[in-house]
């Protein structure tokens, strides 16, 4: 069973996302910033990160720089999942190295097709 | 808003008038989602006015809008990423080959909704240049919907729509920020053309289309009209062509227009039923 980390602060987002994510037979785990989300990774890496943007603490782009430098040999894909959604944060999200971004709202067929992209569902 | 049996059977009335496509059972719980905009804009207080409005005749554009109200349009962008994949791998090869000396290719998305299909053959073609240079690639879009193929024309798309289907990098290669959304970038709208047509009318022209995709249309259309449109879609097609379906469709049982690829599983090739029928003669 494949295993995602829901990096989100509302709860809301991330109780949907499990869902969804549980459906896809996805083993899931949650962190409110990107900083639990780091020490969360360091404890055992996903096999995907999920990630919001805007977070306090540590944003999603914070969280994401500092992950790629570690340069683990185990490094998840990242997918953001963002309000966030112009060309100028997808670029930038991408040239730090995210593998796919999705666009809030967004439905299962979207997220289930984005994992599918990054080759973990 | 409550849907009783009689409103739902005239309702149904006029769609599978209109369209040949059948309002099942199961569909009917749409109904009253379907129709709450079209009332809320059109001021109609209520579904039984509406069907008073329709039964009378008074207002002959309320049907066509209640038509295309009704319409499932749903779809994405490379809808189940397989057909494509098989389109790449199978098809077009073959293809290429053939089409050697015209270098000319005809495809046609038939029940193209708002587009995604025909957008989504586009980029099949454009991000492989190189193999497709100085080829004409023809690719139509139809449907029976004028608001889908007017959006499909558009080539505009909401934050949702966009990405539903698209991974990010071909997202952003494709389409670029505008007032309303997402739009296909103009090389890519270049390729595709839309127009309005009914499958249970004579086919597009120029006809002679060496791929036709027909996804998720016909499982909304009883047998019999299954079968006709089977026919206009063949009558359609170069002889060499190929008819994809969509999941869980198939010709077997549905016509003898056309049988299954055994080179290529979800490929149908056109039958020409004049030998056919010679060879059921033993001739």
């Amino acid at each position: 069973m494949k295993t995602c980390l829901i990096v989100d602060d509302s709860k809301v987002i991330r109780k949907v996302a499990r869902h969804i994510l549980e459906t896809l037979e996805f083993q899931v785990e949650e962190a409110g910033d990107g900083r639990e989300a780091l020490d969360r990774c360091e404890a055992k890496m996903p096999d995907v990160v999920l990630l919001d943007w805007n977070m306090p603490v540590m944003s999603g782009m914070e969280f994401l720089k500092l992950l790629r430098q570690r340069g683990h040999s185990d490094q998840p894909k990242v997918v953001f999942c963002t309000t966030e959604n112009d060309m100028a944060h997808i670029r930038a999200a991408l040239e730090a190295g995210a593998d796919e971004y999705v666009m809030k709202p967004f439905d299962r067929e979207t997220l289930h097709i984005k994992l599918q992209l990054v080759g973990v569902a | 808003m409550q849907v009783s049996d009689s409103s739902s059977r005239i309702l149904a009335g006029l769609l599978e008038a209109r369209t040949g496509q059948q309002l099942t059972m199961s569909r009917r719980w749409r109904i009253e989602t379907a129709l709450a905009a079209l009332l809320r804009e059109r001021g109609i207080p209520t579904l039984d006015e509406l069907i008073t409005i329709l039964v009378m005749g008074r207002e002959p554009s309320l049907a066509t809008q209640v038509v295309e109200a009704l319409l499932n349009n749903e779809t994405y962008f490379f809808r189940d990423r397989t057909p494509f994949d098989l389109l790449a791998k199978a098809a077009l090869p073959k293809l290429a080959r053939r089409r050697e000396g015209s270098k000319r290719l005809r495809i046609w998305s038939a029940g193209c909704s708002t587009g995604q299909e025909a957008y989504s053959l586009a980029m099949l073609f454009a991000e492989d240049p190189v193999r497709w240079a100085g080829w004409t690639i023809d690719i139509l879009g139809t449907d029976v919907s004028e608001s889908a193929v007017r959006r499909a024309r558009d080539g505009i798309y909401s934050q949702f729509e966009v990405q539903r289907g698209l991974g990010v990098t071909q997202m952003i290669r494709w389409f670029e920020e505008s007032d309303d959304g997402w739009r296909a970038i103009e090389p890519l709208r270049r390729m595709v053309r839309f127009q309005v047509q009914n499958l249970l009318e004579p086919p597009p022209h120029p006809g002679q289309f060496d791929i036709v995709l027909c996804r998720n249309v016909l499982l909304y259309l009883n047998i019999e009209r299954r079968s006709q449109i089977f026919e206009r879609i063949g009558s359609a097609m170069a002889p060499d062509g190929w008819l994809m379906l969509g999941a869980g469709e198939t010709v077997i049982g549905q016509t003898k227009r056309f049988e299954a690829d055994a080179e290529s599983r979800g490929l149908y090739r056109p039958v020409n039923l004049g030998e056919a029928a010679q060879i059921a003669l033993g001739a």
